[in-house]
This record gives C-alpha cells, sequence and structure tokens, in this order.
C-alpha cells in the first residue's frame, strides 16, 4: 500500500465521518509519514472549526443599505400583489358582465322567438 | 446569535415586518461572514447577502422551524453564493486583500498557544481564499458551518459524490499550503 493512496481515507479519518480498514489502519501504525499527515488533518480541520466562532463585521452603512433595500423590495411585493388583485378583480367583472350580456341575448331571443310564434 | 430570534421567526412569519428587519439586524453579520467565506470578496459577498435576505423574506412562512433559523440561512446563502458566482465572469477570488480581517484579536489566555492557534488561523484563511471557488465553497459550509453532505449538494446543485471529492480536494489543498514539509520531503526523495 503506498502512502498516495491514503490521502482520502486520512482526511475522511481526520474528522471521524469514515473509519481506517484493517490494513489501512495497519498501514499508518507502522508509517511514520501517514501518522504525520493525519495529524496534520486533524490541526487543520480544528483550525477551521475555530473559525465557526469569528464574525466579521460588514462595512458601516451595510446594515441600513440592506435593510432599506429590504423594504423597498418588500413595497414592490405589496405593490405587485395589489396590481394583480386589481387584474383579477377587473377580470372577473367583465367576464361576470360577458356572461350577463349573454344571458340577456338569449332571454331576449326566446321571448321573440315565443311571440312570433304565437303571433 | 440572540435567544429570541426563535421568537423573531415566529413574529416575521406571522407578517410582522419589524420583526424581519430585527432579525436581519441580529442575524446579518453572521450571514455575511458566511458569503464572505463562500465569495473571498466583499462587493460579491454584499450582493450575496441581500439576495439571501430576500429569498428569506419571500420564504419565511415556508420556514417550518424544524431546523434552527441559521442553518436556513446558511443554507439560503451558500445557494445564492452558487448561484451569484456561476454568473460571475470574472473570477477574482485570487486576489488578496491587505485591509481583509484575518486575524482574531481576542485576548489570549494562553499567550504562545494563542499565538500559534492565531498564526495557523491566519494562515489558513490566506489558504482559503486562495483555493478555487468551488473547492472553497465546499470545504467552508462542511468543515466551518458543518453543514451535511446531503445539504451541500443540493444547495450548491451537485452529486453529494461530487461534493465529497471535492471536500477531500480541498482539504488536501489547505494540508499542503500550511504544512508544505511533505511536499519538500517528496522533492528531497526525488
Amino acid at each position: 500500500m503506498r502512502c498516495e493512496d491514503l490521502t482520502d481515507d486520512l482526511s475522511a479519518a481526520a474528522d471521524g465521518s469514515a473509519l481506517l480498514g484493517r490494513h489501512e489502519r495497519r498501514h499508518v501504525e507502522r508509517c511514520l509519514r501517514c501518522q504525520a499527515e493525519l495529524v496534520q488533518y486533524r490541526k487543520v480541520l480544528r483550525a477551521m472549526r475555530a473559525l465557526r466562532t469569528d464574525v466579521l463585521e460588514p462595512a458601516p452603512g451595510f446594515l441600513a443599505e440592506l435593510l432599506a433595500n429590504i423594504e423597498e423590495s418588500g413595497e414592490r411585493r405589496a405593490i405587485r400583489s395589489m396590481i394583480s388583485g386589481h387584474r383579477a378583480a377587473y377580470l372577473g367583472g367583465l367576464a361576470a358582465a360577458t356572461a350577463a350580456g349573454a344571458a340577456g341575448a338569449i332571454v331576449f331571443a326566446s321571448r321573440v322567438r315565443r311571440l312570433k310564434t304565437a303571433s | 446569535m440572540p435567544q429570541d430570534v426563535a421568537e423573531l421567526v415566529i413574529a416575521a412569519r406571522d407578517g410582522d415586518r419589524e420583526a424581519f428587519d430585527d432579525l436581519v439586524r441580529a442575524t446579518h453579520a453572521e450571514t455575511y461572514t458566511l458569503a464572505l467565506r463562500l465569495t473571498g470578496n466583499e462587493e460579491d459577498a454584499r450582493d450575496v447577502v441581500q439576495e439571501a435576505y430576500f429569498r428569506a423574506f419571500r420564504g419565511l412562512k415556508r420556514f417550518r422551524g424544524d431546523a434552527q433559523f441559521s442553518t436556513w440561512m446558511y443554507r439560503i446563502t451558500a445557494n445564492c453564493a452558487a448561484t451569484h458566482m456561476g454568473k460571475r465572469t470574472k473570477h477574482r477570488h485570487e486576489e488578496l486583500h491587505d485591509s481583509d480581517p484575518v486575524v482574531d484579536e481576542r485576548p489570549a489566555v494562553d499567550p504562545q498557544l494563542q499565538a500559534d492557534a492565531g498564526a495557523l488561523r491566519e494562515r489558513l484563511t490566506v489558504a482559503l481564499e486562495a483555493l478555487p471557488d468551488k473547492l472553497r465553497q465546499v470545504v467552508v459550509l462542511r468543515d466551518i458551518y458543518d453543514l451535511p453532505h446531503e445539504a451541500i449538494a443540493a444547495e450548491l446543485g451537485i452529486s453529494e459524490t461530487a461534493a465529497k471529492v471535492r471536500l477531500h480536494r480541498a482539504r488536501k489543498k489547505l494540508r499542503d499550503d500550511l504544512f508544505p514539509r511533505r511536499e519538500q520531503e517528496a522533492a528531497d526523495a526525488v
């Protein structure tokens, strides 16, 4: 077994997401280079996890700009929703008027036909 | 993150705009930190944070609250960063800025340990910035923010296998950058 073949396994073993197989473990137990590599991966992981608590503050003014843009976006959304609501009401009214007109025409036509039949 | 974030989330989900603004105030620095780590530069990070909060604002009603709000925001931010960087035509991640804060300036408990950890942290920050975008995104989300492979793959639009491969490549590159002795030994052995 070559040390190079173990790199991914050591990276996964360092964070505990994978266990080394029997052959790999035996190799690492005898190989100072792979042991050193495993220790280095663990150091990298520890340093990475330590970064989790760091908070990098954005430039002054960023928060105000962010809130203003969210506000503007919210208003745009509200206007869009209002416009689409109006449009729906307009189309609904138009459909109702058309339906009423059609019904009136049918009633009128049927009355005319009835009158013609009676005469 | 303050303890009342959960309450703010509930109020914002119920349509309280002021609560959403408070939520942004409470979480924006953390979101910005992730965005900066994912994109590698301030300008892109600002755009990503903005887009992430727009999406959060629009999608808050769908947030079920079974995960932490911070985790939900990490996922949105990761997705926005992947989209933003996909659109970006000019890759600027290789630029290093002297003004970027890279050192933890909190007082030391043990000065020597703190000096060693600080030095490693500083070198790690530089090494992270130097990583290709695709590798940096995965290693930041997995090893700093502890997102599962499945979530990383979903937000970056890649397979879980690809996420794992990128993670190992990124870790190897970071290790080679931080502990270059092994390469030297290999060169000496030839």
